[in-house]
């Protein structure tokens, strides 16, 4: 499917460039002929959202930074600081501050929403499967990659959440204390504090921190760049999967990307965006925390500190944990998983569609990492009262921990040996025409 | 006379190894200072000691000092609250270490380990699990509620629920008058 290249330059200079720089042969291979199931459906589309929130975010990002001053010293008497007050001259000064900087915000959320989905959609499609395990791995790299950015994006503004944020999360290496306790004689510090305080440049989070974390959020979505580019190589070597998880069998079976799905990607990034616009222009703050709008202050913790919505599942399953090393071994363990998935799914049946007890569970998957997400938004000590009886959150949260990994670990490996898969169609022609092509042996 | 064999060293090997070994060992040491620049700096390093004034500190009140840009909480406890504190059995601690940076190392939870006059309780005020700056006089304990986590430390700052490893903190410090104290 790659390599047979059909670009025919027309003019001269097209020609004289094609033998140079074959560069809109490239574009002509991968975004005009590429063959692509002609079934794909709007779950398939959020590759190219995704394409889009990045281009969107790198845009705003840049134009943000020609205005944002990374600096934690103290303003007005001390109650306020550099990087926060040139976050508000932004919103109030800036012409079109406020536009630009909700739209970095709030796209930010819509790349994270189109990212799940997009991932999910790859579980439930099976698009981790052979030939394509290359082209997972790297997708989950963009998304700790993503997590990343996000994360040294959420502490620029200096606010409280901002603060605590940084604090929370970098305090996370310093659980490695229990694994090397000295690094050097008494009362030294383990491994894991010198590790923060490597992060932080100081003893705490403070200017140090704030100065590089916007030099590497800087730096980040361009990584993300170059790992986009190589896994829309790794998907264009096997080609698309596809919601029927069979392979395509022949030119019968694909239709070309332009003008197909350049359109149809089109038509739903026009409806996507019109949420993201909606966001933007009617509820910039929905996602926003209001303790953000308070400046940092290193001798107050919140009385409750949250991370943004698309981290409250992780944050849910560190919480549940009662030992501090192993509540971030859960945590990093749970990304980790991801990138075993196309060894962990042992079923030959790419798709759900065809697996019936399969499908089931991973519905109950998808409402397990919503419900973490609503648990890891509750306050720590807080309490369900059901019928009389109080259930401390901290039970939910650990079941749905546990059922995460089950998922994983056990549903994924061994469900197949009990599970009998649904006759598949023959081909996409077939099951999507309705009627049997000629077709070459299987 | 130059020959090629194969199980001889020749020129090319030595010229291979050494251009490998030096490109390596350059590589290594040239990525030091770009590892190294990241740690606290000399300016932070120096900001080592402060003398503070605690005479104003009420019975049952705390007041907070920064120190080393970390909080230091100065609790001046009530008899109620040194009573609790010394009732407490070591086997009923999680963490059985003082953690006090003026004793040594393995001296063990004691409430006298963890202070110098028994009135006066100083901590780093950082919660031990992730970092936050646990509320005074909240939990089951009497001591410290960590907002973030739901740490509970007791009226000598020790741990005693939740998902904090350690007791917090205890800086090296010394009274240098009646109610004053250097810290560091």
């Amino acid at each position: 499917m790659s390599g047979n290249s059909t670009y025919q330059p027309k003019t001269g200079l097209t020609r004289w460039l094609d033998s140079r720089l074959p560069i809109l042969r490239l574009a002509h291979d991968t975004m005009t002929t590429f063959p692509t199931p002609r079934n794909l459906n709007v779950w398939y589309t959020f590759g190219a959202i995704l394409t889009f929130f990045l281009a969107v975010q790198i845009v705003t990002g840049i134009v943000l930074a020609m205005h944002f001053l990374p600096s934690a010293v103290l303003t007005n008497g001390g109650t306020s600081s550099v990087a926060f007050d040139s976050v508000e001259s932004i919103m109030r000064d800036v012409n079109y501050g406020w536009l630009l900087r909700y739209m970095h915000a709030n796209g930010a959320s819509m790349f994270f929403l189109a990212v799940y989905i997009h991932m999910f959609r790859g579980l439930y499609y099976g698009s981790s499967k052979a030939p394509r395990e290359i082209l997972w791995i790297l997708g989950v790299l963009i998304y700790v990659v993503m997590v990343a950015t996000a994360f040294f994006g959420y502490v620029l503004p200096w606010g409280q959440m901002s603060f605590w944020a940084a604090t929370v999360i970098t305090n996370l290496f310093s659980a490695l204390d229990q694994v090397v306790p000295h690094m050097g004689g008494a009362h030294a510090p383990g491994i894991g504090t010198m590790i923060a305080q490597w992060l932080w440049g100081g003893f705490a989070v403070g200017d140090a921190t704030l100065n590089r974390f916007f030099s590497l959020h800087y730096l980040l979505p361009f990584v993300i760049a170059g790992l986009v580019g190589l896994h829309i190589w790794a998907l264009h070597v096997p080609g698309n999967n596809n919601p029927l998880g069979i392979d395509v069998q022949g030119p019968q079976d694909t239709v070309p990307f332009h003008p197909y799905y350049t359109v149809k990607d089109g038509f739903y990034l026009c409806l996507f965006v019109i949420i993201y616009a909606f966001l933007v222009f009617f509820h910039p703050d929905f996602v926003g925390n209001p303790d953000n709008y308070t400046p940092a202050n290193p001798l107050v913790t919140p009385p409750h500190i949250v991370p943004e919505w698309y981290l409250l599942p992780f944050y849910a399953m560190l919480r549940s944990i009662p030992q501090k090393l192993f509540g971030v071994l859960v945590l990093f363990g749970a990304l980790a998983t991801l990138l075993f998935v196309p060894w962990l799914d042992t079923s030959r049946v790419r798709s759900m569609r065809f697996r019936p007890m399969m499908k089931q569970f991973f519905w109950v998957f998808v409402a397990d990492c919503i419900l973490l997400g609503y648990l890891g938004s509750q306050e720590p000590q807080a309490v369900w009262h059901l019928g009389g009886i109080d259930v401390p959150l901290l039970w939910p949260a650990r079941i749905g921990t546990l059922y995460y990994f089950v998922f994983f670990f056990v549903v994924m490996p061994f469900l197949p040996l009990i599970e009998t898969p649904l006759e598949r169609p023959k081909s996409i022609a077939e099951a999507v025409l309705g009627t049997a092509q000629p077709q070459a042996a299987e | 006379m130059a020959t090629t064999t194969t199980d001889e060293p020749t020129r090319r090997d030595f010229i291979y190894i050494a251009t490998g070994t030096v490109a390596a060992l350059g590589a290594g040491l040239a990525a030091w200072p770009f590892i190294d620049q990241m740690n606290p700096s000399s300016a932070v390093l120096a900001l080592s000691s402060i003398e503070i004034d605690v005479s104003a500190i009420q019975e049952g009140q705390q007041a907070v000092f920064t120190w080393r840009s970390k909080p230091v909480f100065v609790r001046r406890r009530t008899q109620k609250e040194i009573a609790e504190a010394e009732a407490v059995a070591l086997s009923d601690l999680p963490d059985k270490l003082a953690r006090n940076l003026n004793l040594p190392e393995d001296a063990p939870a004691t409430d006298k380990n963890r202070i110098e006059k028994p009135q006066w309780l100083v901590l780093i005020g950082i919660c031990t699990h992730l970092g936050c700056i646990p509320l005074n006089n909240q939990g089951d304990f009497g001591g410290y509620l960590c907002p973030c986590h739901g740490s509970q430390y007791d009226t000598a700052g020790r741990i005693r629920r939740g998902p904090a490893p350690e007791n917090l903190a205890v800086p090296p410090y010394a009274f240098i008058g009646p109610a004053k104290i250097k810290i560091g």
